[in-house]
C-alpha cells in the first residue's frame, strides 16, 4: 500500500518536471521574438550568420514535433543549451552554483520550521502574552518582503553592530584550514538564511498553534491525562507529535516558494547561488539560461516533496492512499 | 451579531482597515500632493530626510522620495488590485466547472492546480514577466498565473458540498440552465470564504508585485516601491533611507490588508474562531 502510493507521487513528479520542460518549450515560441534570437540571448542587433547557425543547432528549421523531441532528448541527457553570454554550457553553469543554494535553502528551511514549530507550540501551550507576541511576530515578517528584511538586517548587523558580513559566501582574504574555511561559509551563512527563513517561519507559527489548539479537545489528549501522564507529557508527547503532521505537508508545499525566494535573497547578498544566477540572467536577457534555472528549480522542488511525502508515510502510520 | 458588528469589535481588524484606508488616500491624492512626476528630479541628490524641504530626503539623482512613495503607492494597489480580480475570475470559473461537473474536468483542473502549487511560483513570474518583457499587462498575468489555484481549490471545495444541497436539487428540477445553477444558485452561497481568500491575495500580490519591480522587472514607465529599493540598494552604506522607507510602505500596506483580511474571515465566519 505504502510503496504504491509513493510510487504514484513519483509518477506525479516525473509528470510535473515533463510539464515544466514542455511550458520552457511553449514559452520560448510564444514570447515576442524569434526564439534563436532569445536563446542567443540577443536582441537582435547581432549578424545574421550567427543566428542562423543557433538556430541550426537547436534545430528551429525543423518542424515542431521534431523541435519538441529534439529539446525533450537534450534535456534528458542535461543539455540545456549553450548560454552564449556566459560562454559556457547552462547545465555546467547551474551545477556550479546549485550546492550554495542548497545549502542557503535547506537552511532555510530547518530553521523557519524549527523555529516555527517552537513559536507556535509556546503560544498555544500558554496563551496570554506569551500567545499575543508570537502572533505579533509572525504577523509582522509575514507582512515583510523578504529582500527588504535583508537590507535591513545588513544595516543593523553588518554596518552598525560589524557582526556580520553582508555579501558573499566567503571571505576575501584567503582563510588557512579546513575548519575555518567551514566557520568562515557559516558566518555568512547566518543573515542569508535568516532573512529567507523568517517569513515562513510566520507561516509555520501560524499552523503549528491552530493545529494544537485543534488537537487539544480530542479523545486521545482526555485518555492520556487520564492514565496519569503529566501535562508536559501530553503536550510534548502526544499533541505536538500528531498537531505537526498539518504542519509537514504545509513544509513540503513551502518547499518550492523557499528555493524561489532565493532568487531574492542571493541578489540582497550577493550569494553565489543559482537566484542569483537567475537574476543575472534577467539583467543580461539570458532566457534559455533563465529557463533551465526554472527547470532544474522546480526538478529539486519535486524531489523534496517526495522526500516529504517518504517522511510522512514513516511518521504516520495512518497515511494510506486516499 | 451581524458581520459588521463582529469586525467592529475587532481591534486588530479596525487598526488594519485604518492603515489601509490612509494608504488608499495617500494613492488617490498623489498628484495633488506631488503634482511634479516622482521621475522628476527636483533637489540635491543625497538630502537626508528634513535635511531639506523633503520630508524623506531625495535618492541618488534628487528625486523625492516622499513622491516616489505616494506615486508608488498608486501602482502597487492598483497592479494588485486588478491581479487578484484576474486570478479570482479564473480561480471561480475553473473551481466552479471542476466542482460542478466532476468527472474528467475536476481531474484536469486539479492536477493543473497542483502543477502550479508544486513548482516554485515566484520563479515562474519572473519567468513570465522576462520573456514577455516587463509591463503592466506582462505583470498582472503573471501575478494571476501564480494565484489562482488556490482560489480554485476553495471554490471546487464548496461546490462539491453545495451541489448535493436541496436548493441546487430544486434548480435541477426545474430545469434551470447549467450556468444559472452555477453561477445565480450556487456561487452566491460560497462567495464567503472567496472574499476572505481574495483580500488576502490582494497583500500577496503586492508583496509579488514589489518582489519583481526589485529585481528589475517592474514596467519601466512606473515608479513603484520595490523599484525604488532596488535601484537604491547598493548605496544602503552611504544611504540608508533611500530603500528604508519604499519599505515601510509595503509593510504597512501588506500588514494592514492582512489585518483586514483576518479580520473579514473571522466576521464572516463565527464559528472557526478559537
Amino acid at each position: 500500500m505504502r510503496l504504491r502510493y509513493i510510487l504514484r507521487r513519483l509518477a506525479n513528479g516525473v509528470l510535473v518536471v515533463l510539464l515544466v520542460v514542455v511550458f520552457n518549450f511553449v514559452i520560448l515560441r510564444l514570447a515576442p521574438g524569434d526564439p534563436a534570437m532569445i536563446m542567443a540571448g540577443e536582441s537582435g542587433a547581432s549578424d545574421e550568420q550567427f543566428i542562423a547557425d543557433v538556430r541550426r543547432a537547436y534545430g528551429l528549421d525543423q518542424p515542431m514535433p521534431t523541435q519538441l523531441a529534439t529539446y525533450l532528448g537534450n534535456v534528458l541527457q542535461f543539455d540545456l543549451g549553450f548560454s552564449y553570454r556566459q560562454k559556457r554550457p547552462n547545465a555546467e553553469l547551474i551545477g556550479e552554483r546549485l550546492p550554495a543554494t542548497l545549502l542557503l535553502a535547506l537552511s532555510a528551511f530547518v530553521l523557519s520550521l524549527t523555529l516555527g514549530v517552537l513559536l507556535g507550540y509556546l503560544a498555544a501551550r500558554y496563551r496570554g502574552v506569551v500567545d499575543w507576541l508570537v502572533s505579533v511576530v509572525s504577523l509582522a515578517f509575514y507582512a515583510t518582503p523578504i529582500f527588504w528584511i535583508g537590507l535591513m538586517g545588513i544595516i543593523v548587523f553588518s554596518i552598525q553592530l560589524e557582526w556580520l558580513p553582508a555579501f558573499g559566501m566567503r571571505s576575501i582574504m584567503p582563510v588557512r584550514g579546513e575548519f575555518a574555511k567551514i566557520a568562515d561559509v557559516l558566518h555568512h551563512l547566518v543573515l542569508p538564511a535568516l532573512t529567507l527563513g523568517l517569513f515562513y517561519m510566520a507561516i509555520f507559527a501560524r499552523l503549528m498553534r491552530a493545529s494544537l489548539l485543534e488537537v487539544r479537545p480530542l479523545d486521545f489528549v482526555a485518555t492520556a491525562r487520564a492514565k496519569g501522564a503529566t501535562i508536559g507529557r501530553v503536550w510534548r508527547r502526544h499533541m505536538l507529535r500528531n498537531a505537526f503532521l498539518p504542519v509537514l505537508t504545509m513544509a513540503g508545499v513551502q518547499a518550492g516558494q523557499i528555493v524561489g525566494g532565493s532568487i531574492l535573497v542571493e541578489t540582497v547578498f550577493a550569494w553565489p547561488g543559482i537566484g542569483r544566477l537567475a537574476f543575472e540572467a534577467v539583467l543580461q536577457r539570458d532566457y534559455n539560461l533563465l529557463l533551465g534555472i526554472f527547470l532544474v528549480t522546480s526538478t529539486a522542488v519535486v524531489l523534496i516533496n517526495l522526500a516529504t511525502d517518504v517522511i510522512y508515510v514513516l511518521v504516520d502510520p495512518r497515511a494510506r492512499p486516499a | 451579531m451581524t458581520a459588521f458588528q463582529r469586525f467592529r469589535t475587532n481591534l486588530a481588524a479596525c487598526v488594519g482597515l485604518a492603515i489601509l484606508a490612509a494608504m488608499v488616500l495617500l494613492a488617490a491624492t498623489a498628484p495633488l500632493i506631488f503634482p511634479t512626476s516622482p521621475w522628476e528630479m527636483v533637489g540635491e541628490p543625497y538630502l537626508r530626510p528634513l535635511e531639506g524641504p523633503y520630508l524623506l530626503g531625495t535618492d541618488m539623482l534628487g528625486r523625492d522620495i516622499a513622491a516616489g512613495i505616494a506615486h508608488g503607492a498608486r501602482v502597487s494597489l492598483m497592479l494588485a488590485l486588478v491581479a487578484t480580480v484576474a486570478a479570482t475570475g479564473l480561480g471561480i470559473l475553473l473551481g466552479a466547472f471542476a466542482g460542478y461537473c466532476g468527472g474528467a474536468v475536476d481531474e484536469v483542473v486539479m492536477r493543473a492546480t497542483e502543477f502550479f502549487q508544486t513548482i516554485p511560483s515566484f520563479l515562474l513570474a519572473v519567468v513570465l514577466v522576462a520573456l514577455f518583457s516587463p509591463s503592466i499587462l506582462s505583470i498582472v498575468v503573471a501575478i494571476a498565473v501564480v494565484s489562482w489555484p488556490g482560489v480554485a481549490r476553495l471554490v471546487r471545495g464548496q461546490f462539491l458540498s453545495l451541489r448535493q444541497a436541496e436548493f441546487v436539487q430544486a434548480a435541477l428540477v426545474l430545469g434551470e440552465p447549467t450556468w444559472r445553477i452555477i453561477f445565480r444558485q450556487i456561487l452566491p452561497n460560497a462567495i464567503g470564504p472567496v472574499i476572505v481568500t481574495a483580500s488576502l491575495m490582494v497583500a500577496t500580490a503586492i508583496l509579488l508585485e514589489s518582489s519583481l519591480s526589485f529585481l528589475g522587472l517592474g514596467d519601466p514607465d512606473l515608479m513603484s516601491w520595490g523599484y525604488m529599493i532596488g535601484a537604491s540598494r547598493n548605496l544602503i552604506r552611504d544611504a540608508w533611507w533611500m530603500c528604508t522607507f519604499p519599505g515601510v510602505a509595503i509593510f504597512l500596506t501588506v500588514l494592514s490588508i492582512n489585518l483586514v483580511g483576518d479580520g473579514l474571515g473571522d466576521a464572516l465566519n463565527p464559528r472557526l474562531t478559537a
